[in-house]
């Protein structure tokens, strides 16, 4: 470590600087052309499908002249890529089309869904890394124990069991015969007109506004999906940590360390888990990007009226520019959270700086 | 040493897990829906628009014919037949041309507004001009942008004058007033929140008769008025005190959008929702047998049908078509497939319209389909390709078709799809093979005598898509006698023409008519006087209440 830091010191500031500007340039320049590729994949795709947009404007049964009229209003009889000409256009002036079954502009309905993933996504990453760190850790230190096989068991079942399985069978287990949770949805109808929410994270404007009730029947409502995702990101953060702790553990500083007398408590949570916090970072905030994202099957399964079921009923109807913005609005979160990681993980640990 | 720690450990951390489980389980008792709120579980997504004047849905029309009132409505005790809403009474005048309604006294809108002649007019007027989906209810009369104010007008602040171009059947004509198109709008109202519109050679008018502000707003006086509709969500609906008819029993109706069949009977289950709507047949049998809950029913004028195309040159063939007809195994389909949500029937009028015709002549016979098949020069069978949207029943449907084809030595190879996908391809007519449903566009026997049996142009660009050009199918006689009929001023004769219709049609066609659908809903005891109507626009939650 200390030689590493001789040479950072020892390069002229202004090539730092240059070296972080070109990592800058090159992240950009990657962000744009995934960018313009999800946009073309998505765009041709929804285009080529084999459904007819103008049936999700009109409904099944409108009469012949109506469907050409909405047919050439819309465009559809335009060149595939003068369509596509007219779409990018309308998003650099930042116009993503108004959804078909919402009217609403997509955007304005993108804000209103996107509160309740984030709250769920937060809380199943909170979840998730409250639980996989320690069971990671645990896994690392009791190397080949039992208590291992066990994390790597859960690890696998929630790596490899369909999420909406689980999903499903949870809510027969926790809902229909336990009923130990609320019922698929965000907030009972009780609350629906009593409850006025101010950022829309209901768990915070209820406990914001003393509204006790309403925090608990939220509560009860986000428990099994976050707990659900929390498991989804938990097999990945423990595996993850486990791998990190195992290779720290190795390291000379903490055969010193422990030689210098250091209690196994402190040789483990804070030289060889601090050191492996920095790639978990990472770790975490990637496994945060993908429940954002992946999300979708969950909020379908507990009717969570988050960005997921959004997507999933605009697919469903052909709607198009919903579909699209809604894609556009989840790769921004990705490229996003991708850079954010990467940033911190450059200030945390002082090594990658220069690389 | 190390296997005491971990169990310590554990011992820990399951007292812990059993302690936050309990303590979210403690104070939930059963859930229940509040006292003056019915909760329906309901597959609303197929809502696209509450503008009464654009939309042409199932869901929308439930909540429309709730919320709007209309001049005439169907008479629930008998279907042939209708009875006044806002109208008290009706003429029509010896030409058979001119229909006048008298509206009753003392007609408030929700939002207070008195009900006017005025408002009638300009709600048809509005319709027309929009000229959206279902305007054609109205404009087959002769209606158009240029003509509207002078054929529908208020002659005084009660009477409303409806003038039609044909001296058709006054049932048709009343009965295409029944269609939640014709729903009385706030005139006030709704031109307070008029958009401008630049007029171009689409649109010719300098506004949009606040279409986009009814997309999700409300202007109308029925027994309910809309609340709150969220696409895929929910459809608030709170009484409206100022309705002129018997007042709703409960405050307010909320329709939850649950699309699946199991969630509804868990959610029905657990007391979450009050009525399920979309049960499918397993599902139904669980909630018949659950103590707290019950079911009703009522058929519905939707139909289920098979239909060949034309275009395929097996297919287009009369003993094919035939053959077709005979290796259905109806038998097992109702038994299995539809029981609960169906029953047999085989034409294409469902029970309850005027003229429907109630028999039921094909059985599966191998024997008499294979002499046909080999008539039509084809012994040995083909194979041939069948469009099927993956829901039930259609895709149980479709498996039992395809066994009983192969028996003739037909090979049928199922394409799945998604609904939006396989109607896509359906209207293009690119199909051979096509199974889907059909409900009537308004409670006439016209409706479906006409999209089954009428195509006026038959190529590929046809300017009138019935399911007749669908499936590249002419049928210019029965055409004929589908127009004479509407035509026919005496009701008993002009049942007697659809059903004439309608045997010609089951000889030689080529659909397959399956079943007619039944509706079927769950619901909590608790609720009192919960009724399916017979169409999709009648069933009301006005009487409903709650113990």
């Amino acid at each position: 470590m200390s030689t590493i830091e001789t040479t950072r010191e020892a390069r002229p500031r202004k090539g730092r600087a240059g070296a972080f500007a070109k990592a800058l340039g090159r992240f950009l320049f990657a962000a744009v052309t995934t960018y313009l590729g999800l946009l073309a994949v998505t765009f041709f795709i929804g285009r080529v499908v084999p459904i007819d947009p103008v049936l999700a404007i009109l409904g099944d049964r409108a009469p012949t002249h109506v469907v050409e009229r909405v047919r050439q209003e819309m465009g559809f009889n335009l060149p595939l890529y003068q369509q596509f000409y007219i779409y990018i256009r309308g998003i650099l002036s930042g116009d993503f089309g108004n959804s078909v079954l919402t009217t609403n502009p997509v955007m304005i309905d993108i804000r209103r869904v996107m509160p309740a993933t984030i709250e769920l996504a937060t809380l199943g990453t909170l979840i998730g890394a409250c639980v996989g760190v320690p069971l990671g850790v645990l896994a690392a230190v009791r190397r080949g124990s039992i208590a291992d096989q066990v994390v790597r068991v859960i690890g696998l079942v929630g790596y490899s069991v369909p999420i909406f399985w689980l999903a499903l069978i949870s809510l027969v287990i926790f809902y229909a015969q336990l009923r130990w949770v609320a019922f698929p949805g965000r907030i009972d109808i009780v609350f629906e007109y009593t409850f006025t929410p101010i950022t829309g994270f209901y768990l915070l404007d209820s406990a914001w506004q003393g509204q006790w009730d309403v925090f608990y029947d939220v509560f009860r409502h986000i428990i099994l999906p976050a707990s659900l995702l929390g498991y989804f990101s938990l097999a990945y953060i423990s595996r993850m940590t486990r791998s990190f702790m195992l290779n720290e553990l190795s390291q000379e500083y903490i055969v010193a360390a422990r030689a210098k007398g250091l209690s196994e408590t402190r040789v483990i949570w804070g030289h060889a888990l601090r050191n492996a916090a920095v790639p978990l970072v990472t770790v975490i905030a990637l496994s945060y990007a993908g429940l954002l994202e992946g999300s979708v099957l969950t909020e379908t399964v507990f009717s969570w009226p988050g960005i997921g079921l959004y997507i999933t009923n605009s697919l469903q109807n052909a709607d198009m520019n919903a579909v699209l913005g809604g894609t556009i609005v989840i790769g921004t979160i990705f490229i996003g959270i991708n850079l954010l990681s990467d940033l911190l993980y450059r200030t945390l640990d002082p090594r990658t700086r220069n690389r | 040493m190390m296997i005491t720690r971990l169990s310590r450990k554990f011992r820990l951390l399951s007292a812990g897990a059993a302690l936050s489980l309990l303590m979210m389980a403690a104070p939930s008792a059963f859930a229940e829906t509040p006292k003056d709120t019915l909760v329906e579980g309901f597959a609303i997504d197929d809502i696209i628009t509450m503008d009464p004047g654009e939309a042409f849905e199932l869901s929308t029309a439930e909540i429309t014919s709730n919320s709007y009132s209309l001049l005439v409505r169907l008479d629930l005790a008998d279907t042939s037949k209708v009875k006044g809403d806002l109208a008290e009474s009706w003429s029509v005048s010896d030409d058979g041309l001119t229909y006048t309604f008298k509206l009753k006294p003392g007609l408030k809108f929700a939002s207070g507004n008195p009900v006017t002649a005025e408002d009638v007019a300009w709600s048809f007027e509005r319709a027309v001009k929009l000229d959206k989906s279902p305007a054609f209810i109205l404009t087959q009369f002769g209606l158009t942008g240029d003509n509207v104010t002078e054929k529908a007008k208020a002659a005084d602040a009660n009477t409303f004058v409806f003038t039609v171009d044909k001296a058709y059947a006054p049932s048709f004509v009343l009965n295409c007033l029944t269609a939640t198109v014709a729903s009385v709008v706030d005139k006030k109202l709704v031109l307070e929140h008029v958009k401008a519109v630049t007029p171009d050679a689409e649109h010719k008018y300098d506004n949009d008769f606040g279409n986009e502000w009814l997309k999700t707003g409300y202007a109308g006086s029925g027994a309910f008025k809309l609340r709150e509709w969220r696409a895929n969500e929910v459809v608030v609906l709170e009484r409206n005190d100022n309705y002129y008819g018997d007042k709703a029993k409960l405050n307010r109706v909320i329709y939850r959008y649950m699309k699946e069949s199991s969630a509804q009977r868990l959610a029905l289950e657990a007391g979450d929702i009050d009525i399920a709507r979309n049960l499918e047949p397993g599902d139904i049998d669980a909630v018949s047998k659950n103590a707290d809950l019950a079911t009703t029913s009522a058929p519905k004028g939707t139909i289920y049908y098979v239909s060949l195309n034309n275009k395929n040159e097996n297919l287009k063939k009369p003993e094919v078509q035939e053959a077709f007809k005979y290796l259905v195994d109806y038998d097992a389909i109702g038994a299995t497939l539809i029981k609960g949500i169906g029953e047999i029937h085989q034409t294409f009028l469902p029970k309850g319209q005027l003229g429907a015709l109630d028999e039921n002549p094909y059985k599966l016979d191998v024997a008499r389909a294979k002499e046909l098949l080999a008539k039509a020069g084809v012994p040995d069978g083909f194979s041939v390709t069948m469009d099927v949207r993956n829901t039930q029943p259609v895709t149980g449907i479709a498996e039992s078709i395809q066994q009983t084809l192969a028996q003739a030595g037909v090979k049928l190879e199922i394409i799945p799809g998604d609904g939006k996908q396989t109607l896509t391809k359906y209207r293009a007519r690119t199909h051979d093979i096509y199974i889907g449903n059909w409900g009537s566009d308004y409670f006439d026997p016209n409706s479906n005598a006409d999209t089954f049996t009428s195509n006026p142009d038959n190529s590929d660009a046809g300017t009138v898509k019935t399911l007749a050009w669908r499936n590249t199918w002419e049928a210019p006689e029965l055409d004929k006698q589908t127009k004479a009929a509407l035509l026919e001023r005496d009701g008993e004769k002009r049942a007697a023409m659809y059903e004439d219709i309608q045997k010609k049609f089951l000889a030689n066609s080529p659909f397959v008519i399956i079943f007619q659908q039944t509706e079927v809903a769950g619901y909590r005891k608790n609720l009192k006087d919960f009724k399916l109507g017979p169409s999709f626009d009648t069933n009301f939650v006005g009487p409903i209440a709650k113990e």
